[in-house]
């Protein structure tokens, strides 16, 4: 394929390098430099998709974040990506792009059928055609409007790519590198600030890329180049392209993606694919510039009608015609640079011009060069289904209701120019009360609400000497405010062509007898008819026409429709623009990837997995890992065939008849030193705590205020003012954050500290009536007798050489002691107690059998105290203190908490000694009652006895208290089961506390 | 994502801090007799104001103290912070 549409030479692309690329299976040729729309255009492609609603076809419209339209699917890297801007997509050797919204091809389309079947899709249409009958929704609606209008398809596949986050503090953030942008960037960093320039293009300048202007004796584009090279040069700058600020949030936080490979074939091995910046700023310039406005007239969506600035663009940059037969219809003289730009380059254009006698400096060129200018004149349909053929154009009357006999002139494309409208998003964003601004029937910012300060075109001031200046001085006012530097840049000559002022002309009235659509937002196919319908029926309120009619909704945000939908709803309803207001501008101002968002907090990254010093051991010795909050720890140790049922069964009998052990380093650890330790404790546990001897440990309840238990576990006074706090894995912070609010806002005078060592301490259980004489074995230097170290006792040992502490506490209930040692001697410590315990037959066991163990023998852990139950449901109301007050105690004289049939935990076993109880399960007292079946109580937790070799579940149940031989039924309808059991005591092993003490 | 001044480590994001409420309730004393409508008033009822608000926000991911920040709660602005021992001034 020949590039028919490229100019012989000119535009900043790179002709000595040629890239090939695919476009819906053809394979064509482009240039570096190019982006995918401009290349598209050189190749004479107009046609590259179809519009969501309606399925007409559609081009190009703009040549940058602007496009509504141009929105493709792109394969890279043997990936997909849906969503893409063909004009923000730079040309890479092997690119390929498929169009979307097109169903089964761009050239035939079953949805255009929309296009003739109107009258289904008005304004609303999804609210009225697709609402009922409401089963029709998932069945047909839903896949039909997937499959025919969707945007493009996400990749299911996981993404290879890797996608980073940045944290970012600077002075000033200044956001486009536009006249404004570089000049304010320039004054800032010659006094020292810390700048930060935003560029969303690959290419810096902005409009100085397109203008023919003079800046200083040298062309605008050549200004831009030396600024941007000195700001390269300077250390307290950041310059970026390819980085569009998406999203300015409270207490000035910008987010802003940098595309960093998307430009490329292939990311590079560790290179990211994009980066998020999050920047926090003291101070914000915008200098996002403005978007030319189209005007609307009937056919106004055919593919060859675009902007005449994105026309002047693809000339100029690019070296691309978008056509050699160019309509330009205008009501501004930014129509006539383009006009003037096509000539240059050999063509003939014709300018519609709306306003009667406009005289300005550009005008005179334009006529010099002997331009075909047309004044009082409009285009008022565009002719052509697949690309722009003819125009219907006539002359208007001066009081723009009155349409002149309708003419037909050949043309291949229409340049619109509606004039300019600020790029406000940020501004509006960042809590900005705009205003509107008369002159130029367009919003600006007006009162900010944070530091920030918008220039330029974006602020509604569009001749480059007054933009520049303006800039200048801003840039020099908020850096001095901050480095108290002030060094003046001396301005520059500026030569710019004087404009005549806009026609404030917006849309074409439809001749008579014709019924052209007309529309208002590209992306989302919003017609004129659509919002007088709306405001036909009633909707008043601008948020609310948005909605109902999907007008500046989605990727768009209304960058080329917003203010010709005011325009329209402000007619009919006979308001001024500013009455009727804008819609709320929301980020991100264009589409942000996930993967952007997500950064590189995805699998093990999301959550960072915490290990034990001993993990490498369990790793070798088999063990099957299991989840506990950010732990990862043995759930069992698998022995050949065995499955998790058989391996539990086995590590939890050969704790009840020799010797166990259970890598507990995950419990919390909080350090308590200070002469009101006590005192803390006596108030945040409910039991007593004064009298708690040195070399003693003790178990204690904490409850929240609202009475429901918090958290469990033992306490050992290590010294006179020191004590050990665990707590479980799962509310190790919660209790460490706990304690620091009362000590720092409840209690201050309390001379306590407090502080987390959970990481400090490896732990192991040792556990069965064995572990006495391991014990011995390991500590021969110390009385472990249960003189020596009776039940809650606590000593400090020398394990070969190593320091430890020894704590006489047991969770399985058989005799049982904790050994902790520094975290780096943990494996140490393991692999001794391994040694030295074949002799007694020690098995290592994971959490399975942990839990088999505490639940026989009745105690209660997280799947009882789940947030929801008071001391008195887990059968602790031993531990309140009647003497003191405690955290919480309050709140258990409620009436509830204390009514006579409370629920209460209990043990339950299926009267067949066979069916394992599935936990969650319900208990009811009639299995075939009628729905809703009253319920009694649930299973918190289920296990297989090892003790009574038959399955046992812990169960909170109403008026458990009465309840012990009682016949019920456990009811589990999510696995289909009905169980009849019996309830029995929760301490369904040792009941009396024998073998801990033993 | 706010931008708060902790009053012992100067400026930090958001991210680093976890919200505690509202800080002008204070718990009653332990051991004192207390009607159960106070009780409730202390433990659950809160009220959802609009404006400024003086609430406990605990610096987990940097200093770990309790701290109080004056907030807007429709515009986020913040006016003021103070460490947990010193007083607010209603
Ligand atoms: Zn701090």
């Amino acid at each position: 394929m020949t590039q028919n549409f490229r100019l012989e030479s000119g535009g900043l692309i790179n002709r000595g390098k040629k890239i090939s690329f695919k476009f819906n299976g053809k394979n064509y040729f482009g240039y570096e430099g190019d982006t995918l729309a401009s290349a598209l255009i050189a190749n004479g492609v107009h046609l590259i998709g179809r519009s969501f609603k309606y399925h007409r076809p559609r081009g190009f419209f703009g040549a940058g974040v602007d496009e509504p339209y141009a929105i493709v699917q792109l394969y890279r890297n043997g990936e997909t990506e849906p969503n893409i801007k063909a004009t923000e997509q730079e040309l890479f050797e092997g690119l390929e792009a498929k169009s979307v919204n097109c169903w089964p091809s761009v050239n035939f389309d079953v949805g255009a059928i929309n296009n003739f079947l109107k009258i289904f899709l008005p304004a609303g249409f999804y609210y009225k055609t697709f609402m009922w009958p409401k089963s029709f929704w998932y069945k047909i609606y839903e896949p039909f409007i997937r499959k025919a209008a969707g945007l493009g398809t996400a990749s299911i596949k996981h993404d290879k790519e890797r996608y980073e986050h940045k944290y970012e503090y600077c002075d000033l953030l200044i956001t486009g590198s536009g006249p404004s942008g570089l000049a304010s960037a320039y004054a800032a960093a010659k006094n020292g600030a810390k700048v930060i320039l935003a560029e969303d293009k690959s290419r810096f300048g902005g409009t100085l890329l397109t203008s023919d202007v003079n800046i200083g004796n040298q062309s605008g584009k050549e200004w831009a180049d030396s600024i941007v090279s000195e700001l390269k040069e300077m250390s307290n700058v950041t310059i970026k392209n390819r980085s569009q600020v998406f999203g300015y949030y409270d207490h000035n936080m910008l987010v802003m993606s940098e595309r960093i490979s998307d430009h490329l074939p292939k990311t590079k091995k560790y290179h990211p694919k994009q980066k998020l910046w999050y920047i926090r700023a003291k101070e914000v310039l915008i200098s996002s510039g403005s978007i030319e406005r189209p005007i609307v007239f009937g056919n106004n969506d055919t593919p060859g009608v675009m902007l005449s600035s994105a026309a002047k663009e693809y000339m100029k940059v690019y070296g691309v015609l978008v056509g050699k037969k160019p309509l330009i219809f205008t009501n501004n003289d930014s129509g006539y640079e383009t006009a003037i730009e096509f000539k240059k380059n050999g063509i003939n254009p014709i300018i519609l011009d709306t306003r009667k006698e406009p005289q300005s400096e550009i005008i005179d060129e334009a006529k010099n060069m002997n331009i075909n200018i047309k004044n009082s004149y409009v285009v008022v349909a565009a002719q052509g289904y697949k690309k722009v053929k003819s125009a219907d154009i006539a002359k208007i009357s001066d009081d723009k209701e009155k349409l002149g006999s309708i003419e037909n002139i050949d043309c291949d494309c229409i340049c619109v120019s509606g004039f300019w409208t600020p790029t406000i998003h940020l501004a509006s964003q960042s809590g900005n009360k705009t205003k509107f601004k008369e002159e130029i029937d367009a919003f600006v910012p007006g009162t900010s609400k944070q530091n920030e300060k918008t220039l330029g075109a974006a602020n509604g001031i569009f001749t480059l000497e007054e933009t520049l200046k303006d800039s200048f001085e801003q840039g020099n006012r908020l850096s001095k405010k901050i480095t108290n530097n002030d060094n003046k840049v001396s301005f520059p000559n500026v030569v710019e062509k004087k404009s005549a002022v806009h026609d404030k002309f917006w849309c074409v009235p439809l001749p008579k007898g014709k019924n052209y659509k007309r529309f208002l937002d590209f992306q989302n196919d919003v017609a004129v008819s659509d919002i007088e319908i709306a405001l036909k029926e009633g909707y008043r309120s601008i948020e609310h026409v948005k909605r109902y009619t999907t007008l500046g909704m989605a990727t768009d945000q209304g960058k080329t429709s917003n203010l010709n939908g005011l325009q329209l709803v402000s007619k009919i309803e006979n308001k001024v623009v500013p009455a009727v207001g804008h819609t709320t501008f929301r980020p991100p101002y264009t589409p942000v990837s996930i993967g952007a968002i997500v950064g590189r907090e995805v699998g093990k990254h999301s959550k960072p997995t915490r290990k034990s010093p001993m993990h490498s051991w369990h790793e070798k010795n088999n063990a099957v890992f299991v989840d506990a909050g950010v732990w990862l720890r043995p759930r069992y140790y698998k022995r050949g065939d065995e499955n998790l049922f058989e391996a539990s069964k086995r590590e939890a009998k050969n704790v009840r008849t020799n010797v166990g052990v259970c890598d507990v380093t995950t419990l919390g650890k909080i350090d308590i030193k200070g002469p009101d330790a006590a005192e803390l404790l006596n108030r945040v546990y409910t039991n007593a705590w004064l009298k708690l001897p040195i070399g003693k440990a003790r178990y204690g309840v904490m409850l929240r205020e609202d009475g429901i238990v918090m958290d469990d576990g033992t306490t050992t006074r290590i010294s006179e003012n020191h004590y050990h706090m665990t707590t479980t894995t799962a509310q190790a912070a919660n209790v460490l954050s706990h304690l620091e609010y009362y000590l720092q806002l409840v209690w201050p005078e309390l001379n306590v500290n407090v502080v987390s060592t959970t990481e400090q301490w490896a732990g192991a259980a040792i556990a069965g009536p064995k572990s006495r004489d391991l014990l011995k074995k390991l500590f021969p230097k110390s009385d472990v007798t249960n003189e020596g170290l009776p039940f809650m006792g606590y000593i400090e040992g020398d394990l070969f050489g190593v320091k430890a502490k020894i704590f006489r506490i047991s969770f399985s209930g058989e005799l049982a002691y904790e050994v902790n040692v520094e975290s780096d001697y943990g494996y140490f410590m393991w692999e001794k107690i391994i040694e030295i315990g074949e002799e007694f037959g020690i098995q290592p066991y994971g959490t399975e059998a942990l839990s088999t163990l505490r639940i026989e023998m009745g105690h209660v852990a997280g799947s009882e105290l789940d947030g929801r139950t008071i001391p008195y449901d887990n059968s602790l109301e031993g531990l309140l203190s009647k003497k003191k007050d405690f955290i919480g105690k309050r709140s258990l004289t409620r009436k509830a908490f204390a009514a006579e049939d409370r629920q209460k935990i209990v043990g339950v076993v299926p009267l067949d000694k066979k069916t394992s109880i599935p936990e969650g399960s319900h208990l009811v007292k009639d299995s075939n009652a009628p729905l809703p079946n009253p319920k009694l109580g649930y299973i918190s937790a289920s296990c297989w006895s090892v003790e009574h070799d038959n399955p046992f579940s812990l169960a909170i149940l109403k008026d458990g208290k009465n309840m012990i031989g009682k016949k019920l039924f456990v009811m589990s309808p999510l696995k289909n089961k009905v169980i009849p059991v019996e309830i029995v005591s929760s301490h369904y092993v040792d009941p009396k506390g024998e073998r801990v003490r033993s | 994502m706010l931008y708060i001044k902790c009053p012992h480590c100067g400026m930090r994001s958001q991210n680093e801090f976890s919200y505690g409420g509202d800080a002008t309730i204070k718990r009653p004393e332990l051991g004192k007799e207390i009607s159960d409508q106070d009780w409730d008033n202390f433990v659950y009822n809160r009220k959802s104001l609009r404006g400024k608000h003086w609430e406990l926000w605990q610096h987990i991911s940097g200093c770990r103290q309790w701290i109080k920040v004056e907030r807007d709660t429709a515009t986020h602005e913040i006016f003021n912070t103070l460490k947990a021992n010193e007083e607010i001034s209603l």
